[in-house]
């Protein structure tokens, strides 16, 4: 059992504008958890996780496959959420590396084919276009759940960063609900990406967090090429 | 924090900037340890046989200096991009998104 990163210096005041870890944050270091034997023997390199909001994710990743054997890139357009992943490296002792960011955009020119783990917890919950679109420029905690049409619209924008990302034995760990049609969602990532993947389920545990208006009945999706 | 390490993979995002636009220049940083300026004109070239104490000088280039505050510039279309807090702001605007 892999204890799950402390966050105990991360204020209320953090979590109005920063994500605080739920449900499906712990699905999906469930999911790390179940392949810690074969991450491990990877021998990552380097990691990314995109929309890293409180550095919970990244931290966890960081206790499975150590703390200095892998650069631990970390990208949210939120600059709250930078803060906060830093902050919770340093408390559980990984060297998180945050870039204020949107999705990897400065990061393409040179990591082509070179990322080893993909981590990605999307704004997934499907609003209105421009409701997606207004949180994205917000650059606040909105931009962590709205995901407009099918909640893929921040998502669907990523996946060609991946394949260009991805190394050769590169795994890419995506949250995904019902409500975002995960069969068309591997339909595209295989079609479009050649990224084969598989459905973990993990949750099936209705949440309602009624400040966010986020409801949660998901699963993992883990994909390689 | 900003190691050098990931310095090193950041290049302009700016929408057309596609050539020349890697390595952003260090422009006014403050260093973590203190460190001479001399160290952020490093190459990317390496020489041929590496010894020990090279390979020590470049760990503790690439892994153990962080960049605290200042700015990096585009070689290409001058954009700068400002380090706060160790964290580099990478954000472009509207219409400088490609």
């Amino acid at each position: 059992m892999i204890p799950t990163p402390d966050l105990s210096h991360l204020r209320a005041e953090d979590y109005e504008h920063v994500y605080e870890p739920a449900e499906d944050t712990f699905i999906l270091l469930d999911a790390l958890e179940q392949d810690a034997e074969q991450l491990k023997s990877m021998t990552p390199r380097i990691s990314l996780e995109i929309g890293s909001g409180s550095g919970c994710v990244s931290s966890f990743l960081g206790s499975i496959a150590g703390p200095s054997a892998v650069l631990y890139l970390c990208t949210d357009i939120n600059p709250h959420a930078c803060k906060c992943t830093i902050a919770t490296g340093r408390q559980n002792k990984v060297p998180l590396e945050p870039i204020n960011t949107s999705l990897a955009h400065p990061l393409l020119a040179r990591l082509h084919k070179s990322v080893d783990i993909i981590l990605f917890n999307p704004p997934y919950v499907p609003t209105a276009y421009d409701e997606a679109s207004g949180a994205q420029k917000d650059r606040d905690i909105e931009g962590s759940w709205a995901g407009g049409q099918d909640g893929m619209q921040v998502t669907d924008k990523f996946f060609s960063q991946v394949a260009d990302l991805l190394s050769p034995h590169g795994r890419f760990y995506l949250v995904a609900v019902a409500q975002n049609n995960i069969p068309a969602i591997q339909r595209r990532m295989e079609e479009n990406y050649a990224l084969e993947s598989k459905v973990r389920k993990i949750s099936s545990t209705f949440l309602s967090l009624d400040t966010l208006h986020r409801s949660f009945f998901g699963d993992v999706l883990a994909a390689n090429i | 924090m900003v190691r050098l390490i990931t310095h090193n993979l950041l290049a302009c995002h700016v929408k057309g900037c596609t050539s020349n636009n890697f390595p952003l220049e260090f422009k006014d940083v403050q260093l973590v340890p203190h460190e001479s300026w001399g160290i952020l004109r490093y190459r990317t070239k390496l020489p041929r046989c590496l010894d020990d104490d090279f390979l020590k000088t470049l760990h503790h280039v690439l892994l153990e200096i962080h960049v605290e505050e200042g700015i990096m510039i585009c070689p290409n279309c001058k954009h700068n991009y400002p380090i706060s807090n160790g964290i580099p702001n990478m954000l472009l605007a509207e219409h400088e998104i490609g």
